[in-house]
C-alpha cells in the first residue's frame, strides 16, 4: 500500500481513538489529566526500554500503562493529603517527565528516542517502521498498535456503557448503586495511558493532549447525546487527521503540527455554527426575530 | 424493626468534628424532617450514611443489617446542583440511571426498564419532557427529574438533600403528593429541610441537628419553640410563635 494511504489511515486511527478516549475526560472535567498522562508515559516508555532493550510494542503498552496508572494514583494521592488537584497534576507529571528525560539523555547512545521526537512525533517516519511476520511486511508498526488499541478501547465503552455514562454524570448516585466507580476511572485512566503510548509515536506527547480534548469538546457542542458525541468526537479527529494531512503536505510543513491546527480550526468555527449550543443560535436566541 | 438505625455516628473534616454522636432510629412510614443552620452538618449526615465520606465512628443498620449490605435499599436525591447539567443526556435517560441497580452491571436497559421510567417521569408531570436534554429544563423541572429517577430506582429508604430549594410552586406541590405517595407505601423518606414555616405540614418526624442531635421525635412534640432555640443558637427571633407550636 502506498506510503500516503499508511499516513492517513494512522492518522484517521488516531482521531478515532483520541475522540472516543477524550470525550468521557471532557465530560468529567480531566482534561488537565491528559496533559499529565501524556507526558509521564515518556518514563514509561523508557523504563520499558531499561527492562526489555527494546522500543517494541508490547513492552511499551505495559511501561506506559503501569505509569499512567501510577500518575492517577499520585494526582489522587496528594489531592487526598490536602494538595489542590491542579497543583498536585502540576508536581506529578512534571517529576516523572522530568525524571523520564533524564533517563533517555543517560541511554542516548544507545535508543532511537530522543526528547524532541517523544514531544512532536513524527508521522511521516510511520510508514518505514513496518512489521515483518515470516520475512514479509503486513504494514507499519503504529498501525497494527493502534488498531489493537482501538479494539480495547471499542471494547470497554460498549461492554461498560452505562457504568462509564453514570459515574461521569453522577458519580455519588453511582456509588449507592454499587457501581464501582474508582474501578471505571483507572480504567479510563488505563485507555487514556495505551492510546496516548499508541499515538506517541505518530504526533507526540503534546500534539496528543490537542487530539484528546479539541475533538472532544468540538462534539460537545454538536449534540445533546452521549452515544453521538462519541461518533462525533471520533469523526472530527478523523476530519482534522485529513484535512492537516492534505493541508500539510500541500504546503510541506509538519503534519502532526498541521493535524493539531485543525482540530483548533474546526472547534472555532463549530463555536460559532454549532445548532444548539453555537455563539450564532445564542445570539439570535437573544434578539426577537 | 426499625428501618433505619444511626448508631453514634461522628464525622470530622481535618480533624475537625462536623458530626457529633448522632444517634436516632426511624419507624417505618415515615417523613422525616432533617432541620438545623448552615454548616450545621445536614447534608454531611446524609454523606456519612451512605458512605461518600467516611466515619470516625458508628454505624447505619438499615432493616437490622449494616447499610453496606443493604445499599440497594437505600435512594439518594442530591442537592441539585451537585451534577453538571450541560451533561449531554435527556430527562429519559437520568431517570432510567435509577433503574441501573436493578439491570445488574454490564448489562443494557430492558424494555421494561424504559416502561417504568416513563411512568416515573409522568408520576411527577415530567412525560411531555422526556426527550428533552437536561439543561433545557428549569431548575424545577430538574429537580422532579431527579425524584423520578428515585422513584424509579424502587428503594425502601430515600434520602433527599433539599429538594424544595430554588423550585417552583408547581414542583413543590409535586413533591409533596410524591412524598405523601411513598409514605402511603410503608417508604421511610428523610429530608434536608430549610422552611421552618412549613415542617409542621410536612414531617410525621422532626430531627434538629446541629452537629449534635439537638432532638428527635414525633414533629408534633419535638418541634417545640425550646428545641428550635436551642438548634439555632436562640437566633430564630422572627419566627412568630404561631407559626412553630401551631
Amino acid at each position: 500500500m502506498s506510503y500516503t494511504i499508511w499516513i492517513l489511515l494512522t492518522a484517521t486511527l488516531v482521531g478515532i481513538n483520541c475522540g472516543l478516549v477524550g470525550t468521557f475526560l471532557v465530560l468529567r472535567k480531566m482534561s488537565m489529566l491528559s496533559d499529565a498522562i501524556s507526558h509521564s508515559v515518556l518514563l514509561g516508555i523508557v523504563g520499558a526500554y531499561m527492562v526489555s532493550h527494546q522500543l517494541q510494542g508490547v513492552s511499551m503498552l505495559i511501561g506506559a500503562l503501569l505509569v499512567g496508572l501510577l500518575t492517577t494514583f499520585l494526582v489522587q494521592l496528594l489531592h487526598q493529603k490536602g494538595v489542590q488537584s491542579d497543583a498536585a497534576i502540576g508536581v506529578v507529571f512534571t517529576c516523572l517527565f522530568a525524571i523520564g528525560v533524564v533517563l533517555i539523555s543517560l541511554f542516548a547512545d544507545r535508543v532511537h528516542l530522543d526528547v524532541e521526537h517523544a514531544l512532536m512525533g513524527e508521522i511521516a517516519f510511520v510508514p518505514w517502521d513496518v512489521l515483518e511476520v515470516g520475512g514479509r511486511s503486513i504494514g507499519p508498526k503504529a498501525v497494527w498498535l493502534l488498531g489493537f488499541v482501538l479494539a480495547i478501547n471499542i471494547f470497554v465503552i460498549v461492554f461498560a456503557y452505562k457504568e462509564l455514562k453514570i459515574s461521569s454524570f453522577d458519580s455519588e448516585m453511582a456509588i449507592t448503586l454499587g457501581i464501582p466507580v474508582v474501578l471505571i476511572h483507572y480504567v479510563l485512566m488505563g485507555m487514556l495511558s495505551l492510546t496516548t503510548v499508541a499515538s506517541f509515536d505518530s504526533v507526540g506527547a503534546i500534539l496528543v493532549v490537542a487530539m484528546l480534548i479539541v475533538p472532544s469538546a468540538t462534539a460537545y457542542l454538536w449534540t445533546d447525546r452521549l452515544s453521538t458525541m462519541l461518533i462525533c468526537s471520533a469523526f472530527i479527529g478523523v476530519l482534522a487527521s485529513v484535512i492537516g494531512y492534505v493541508g500539510a503536505t500541500a504546503f510541506n510543513v509538519s503534519i502532526s503540527g498541521a493535524i493539531a491546527v485543525s482540530t483548533g480550526v474546526i472547534f472555532f468555527v463549530s463555536l460559532w455554527i454549532a445548532p444548539k449550543h453555537g455563539l450564532l443560535r445564542k445570539w439570535m436566541k437573544k434578539s426577537p426575530a | 424493626m426499625n428501618p433505619l438505625v444511626v448508631d453514634q455516628m461522628t464525622v470530622a473534616y481535618d480533624r475537625q468534628l462536623v458530626l457529633e454522636d448522632v444517634s436516632f432510629s426511624v419507624p417505618e412510614g415515615k417523613l422525616v424532617g432533617i432541620i438545623g443552620p448552615n454548616g450545621a452538618g445536614k447534608s454531611t449526615l446524609m454523606k456519612a450514611m451512605l458512605n461518600f465520606i467516611p466515619r470516625m465512628h458508628g454505624n447505619v443498620f438499615v432493616y437490622g443489617q449494616p447499610y453496606e449490605k443493604q445499599r440497594h435499599l437505600v435512594g439518594y436525591v442530591p442537592q441539585r446542583n451537585s451534577v453538571d447539567w450541560d451533561f449531554p443526556t435527556n430527562a429519559l435517560d437520568v431517570v432510567l440511571m435509577g433503574r441501573y441497580g436493578h439491570i445488574g452491571l454490564w448489562k443494557r436497559p430492558r424494555k421494561e426498564d424504559v416502561e417504568i421510567a416513563m411512568q416515573c417521569l409522568d408520576k411527577v408531570g415530567m412525560l411531555p419532557y422526556a426527550k428533552r436534554q437536561i439543561s433545557q429544563l428549569s431548575g424545577g423541572q430538574q429537580q422532579r427529574v431527579f425524584l423520578a429517577r428515585a422513584l424509579a430506582q424502587d428503594a425502601s429508604i430515600y434520602l433527599m438533600d433539599e429538594p424544595f430549594v430554588g423550585v417552583d410552586a408547581a414542583t413543590e406541590k409535586a413533591i409533596i403528593q410524591l412524598l405523601n405517595e411513598l409514605k402511603t407505601r410503608g417508604k421511610t423518606v428523610l429530608v434536608v429541610h430549610h422552611d421552618l414555616q412549613t415542617v409542621r405540614d410536612y414531617f410525621d418526624y422532626v430531627l434538629l441537628l446541629n452537629k449534635r442531635v439537638i432532638a428527635f421525635g414525633e414533629t408534633e412534640r419535638t418541634f417545640t419553640y425550646d428545641h428550635i432555640q436551642n438548634t439555632y443558637g436562640g437566633k430564630v427571633t422572627f419566627l412568630s410563635a404561631t407559626h412553630i407550636v401551631g
